[in-house]
């Protein structure tokens, strides 16, 4: 039986001492949020907005104390204005998992409309991210990004395709 | 450090500068966050230090930056000085700081109430907002209003003494004071301040 998506990517967080994982739902998340707040090597909490908890991993990290902010796509859109002037300009490792949504099935038009900027923003900022669609790639894919974002003090992207978690299709069909 | 050091601006409010001094006078290892724009300025007048991250970004991050450095170091004092304009713009950090109750974070607004860094357009305090109703609503139980000399002293005792999360909103004169720069390059401000915190193996992590 092989391992599911969230426990292969569980076990990389503790493998590289990644503890403080602030974040905003998300519902394909949900195993591995859950999973984290079981496990008391982490701390896990909510905030109101994916800006604060960029701030709060920012400090972690500038306190000896790792950590990646969990969020979905449209959550990333708030980020751009955080992510260039904080950890980019001062070159802190500050980690992102982004739950990609508004592609491939997506019911709801505004967020297939702000998945549309995820990607320009990741290459406007200069910032390294990797799509992970493959359960057999996601442990590789994970770990090394995370090496490398700590390695040269940079912050990093991981995006969770629906091809990776299995995101549930939209309930709603079209002229149903 | 004596009451005759707090000084009153024109409008007969409390002096940012010597208010931001006596806070961060005989700090020991506290650390302070200074938000985007004059309270960046204002830490970096009472003297620049490895244990002071000025903010050149991060625009409404700055308390969030505090509670990060605060969680990952607990016996360490944090203190976070930003303007009301920064601390508006990041207002659901109150909530956050009020879930996680952080004893060794102190979050000071500096309350102008104007956007001073911009042209000084009125904020939300300036019509009468009361941010130490609204963080004290949200559950930081010590959030008090500063309008005096003697009440600045008593908030610098206050963050000494470690019973926070504090939050203060301190009622400052309006004026415009000359720039006290930082050092620009923010990698250098990091890395500064992380070996301040962990040591020489900071650059090796």
């Amino acid at each position: 039986m092989s391992q599911a998506w969230h426990e292969i990517v569980l076990e990389v967080l503790k493998a590289n001492e990644i503890r403080l994982i602030p974040y905003v739902p998300d519902n394909v998340l949900k195993p591995l949020i859950a999973a984290i707040h079981a496990d008391p090597f982490f701390t896990a909490f909510t905030t109101a907005r994916e800006e604060e908890a960029v701030g709060i991993v920012a400090g972690g990290a500038m306190a000896g104390m790792r950590g990646m902010v969990l969020m979905q796509t449209s959550g990333f859109a708030t980020l751009a204005n955080v992510l260039a002037s904080l950890p980019c300009a001062f070159q802190i490792p500050v980690l992102l998992m982004i739950s990609e949504r508004g592609t491939l099935g997506e019911f709801n038009l505004g967020q297939a409309a702000v998945w549309r900027t995820m990607r320009p923003t990741l290459e406007a900022l200069a910032m390294p991210h990797q799509v992970i669609t493959r359960l057999d790639e996601c442990g590789f894919i994970a770990d090394r990004v995370i090496r490398q974002a700590l390695m040269t003090q940079q912050p990093a992207a991981l995006v969770l395709s629906p091809l990776l978690t299995g995101a549930k299709a939209s309930p709603v069909k079209a002229g149903s | 450090m004596s009451l005759d050091a707090i000084e009153l601006g024109k409008s007969g409010r409390l002096e940012r500068r010597s208010v931001v001094r006596a806070l961060l006078a005989e700090r020991g290892d506290m650390l302070a966050i200074g938000g985007l724009g004059a309270p960046a300025w204002d830490i970096t007048a009472a003297g620049d230090s490895p244990l002071n991250l000025p903010l050149w970004g991060g625009m409404g991050g700055a308390a969030m930056m505090g509670l990060g450095l605060a969680l990952a170091q607990p016996s360490r004092r944090v203190l976070v000085i930003t303007g009301d304009g920064e601390m508006l713009m990041g207002i659901g950090s109150l909530a956050t700081i009020a879930t996680k109750q952080p004893r060794n974070l102190s979050v000071v607004v500096l309350d102008n109430e104007h956007y001073g860094e911009t042209g000084m357009q009125e904020t939300a305090t300036r019509h009468g907002v009361d941010l130490a109703g609204m963080a004290r609503a949200a559950g930081i139980t010590d959030a008090r209003r500063v309008d005096k000399p003697d009440e600045v002293l008593a908030l610098r005792d206050a963050i000494r003494g470690g019973a926070g999360p504090l939050f203060a909103q301190v009622k400052i004169d309006d004026a415009s004071l000359p720039l006290v720069l930082p050092p620009r390059e923010a990698s250098i401000l990091q890395a500064r301040m992380r070996e301040a915190i962990l040591g020489p193996a900071a650059h090796l992590q």
